[in-house]
């Protein structure tokens, strides 16, 4: 019986933190993506569009720092 | 550390929370409730806050026309703010009278920050996450008075809360993810983001020297020559923090600059 019984044992904060770092991974990979996409086809906004970049990081990025706190505050 | 064949036993390998905990400076105070008034990261605050006031003083106290090397850099951090966060950010017409507050929130945020990575400071105090939440109050306050100020509390909150042009069902969902992301999760983000960054980067510091220190007292003459990369890996991860501590206080003053300028606008 005891084979079916499933056990995690050691640091899941790490695991969750990994799991958490999924989304924000790609949505940073898209802003990024995004902003070079719209530079290299118009490279006079360049200027303009990084404040964007920066803000749209900085929120994205929001979750994957989440994911870190709550590993190290969730013991 | 049986698990961990290779490590000797007294090294103290995988830095965590408890690397932050810092004893007050004076040894008197230890355990009493000030414990915690004189630490290392307190002094660092007010050094910061001493640099900041000594510095733009010297630089403005004498301006010339053809700017000493001093004036040169304060003008430059202020018109950087002044044009690239406030003016563009904000607006030119509303955005200059918050250039002052804007100035000395990235600079102040910088300055800090920069203790990350100066030898002998190596920890920055935005990694206990009571200096950023101060900081993220003042700009949560901030911006929700200056909406009350320009729109009156009544129109403000209407605005912030029903969109208009939709239809009425859709208040339901659409007025509780509003309140939530406007009114709570963004001073907590504010606030949780440059903690975080400043926390992970001294951790992310932390590992790369304490795991090099480790591999240097293995028994493994491999694993003893392997050292050298991971303390490499810290050099390098300390170009990337210099990266991240400019980054984060742009991040911080240019959020602070958005909200305000969301609080500022009639409907959105």
């Amino acid at each position: 019986m005891e084979l079916f019984q499933a056990a995690v044992n050691g640091q899941l904060g790490t695991i969750g933190y990994g799991l958490a770092a999924i989304g924000p991974g790609i949505g940073v990979g898209i802003v990024f993506a995004a902003y070079i996409q719209a530079s290299a086809r118009q490279p006079e906004s360049a200027g303009f569009n990084r404040t964007w970049l920066i803000f749209g990081f900085a929120v994205v990025e929001a979750l994957a720092l989440f994911g870190l706190v709550l590993a190290f505050a969730l013991r | 550390m049986a698990d961990q064949p290779f490590l000797a036993e007294d090294t103290p390998f995988p830095p965590g929370a408890k690397d932050f905990d810092f004893h007050s400076l004076i040894p008197s105070l230890r355990g009493s409730e000030w414990g915690y008034a004189v630490t290392k990261l307190s002094v660092l605050v007010w050094l910061a806050v001493a640099i900041l006031i000594v510095f733009f003083l010297m630089a403005y106290r004498n301006p010339k026309l053809v700017p000493t090397r001093g004036q040169w850099l304060a003008e430059s951090i202020y018109g950087f703010v002044r044009n690239g966060v406030a003016g563009d950010v904000i607006g030119q017409k509303e955005g200059l009278r918050f250039a002052p507050y804007l100035t000395t929130l990235f600079c102040f945020i910088t300055l800090t920050n920069l203790f990350a990575i100066i030898p002998f400071f190596q920890i920055s105090p935005n990694s206990h996450i009571a200096f950023p939440i101060v900081l993220a109050v003042i700009s949560y306050v901030m911006f929700i008075y200056v909406g009350i100020q320009k729109q009156g509390a009544g129109k403000y909150f209407k605005n912030a809360l029903f969109m208009p042009g939709i239809p009425w069902y859709l208040y339901f969902l659409i007025t509780p993810i509003e309140f939530i992301s406007t009114f709570l999760t963004r001073p907590v983000t504010l606030a949780v983001r440059l903690f975080a960054n400043m926390f992970a980067g001294h951790l992310m510091l932390l590992v790369f020297t304490l795991g090099g220190v480790a591999m240097l007292n293995a028994s493994n003459i491999f694993i003893k020559g392997l050292s050298v990369t991971s303390f490499l890996m810290a050099i390098v991860m300390t170009f990337f923090e210099l990266m991240v501590v400019v980054l984060q206080a742009y991040v911080f003053t240019m959020l602070t600059a958005a909200y305000v300028q969301g609080a500022l606008e009639e409907q959105h």
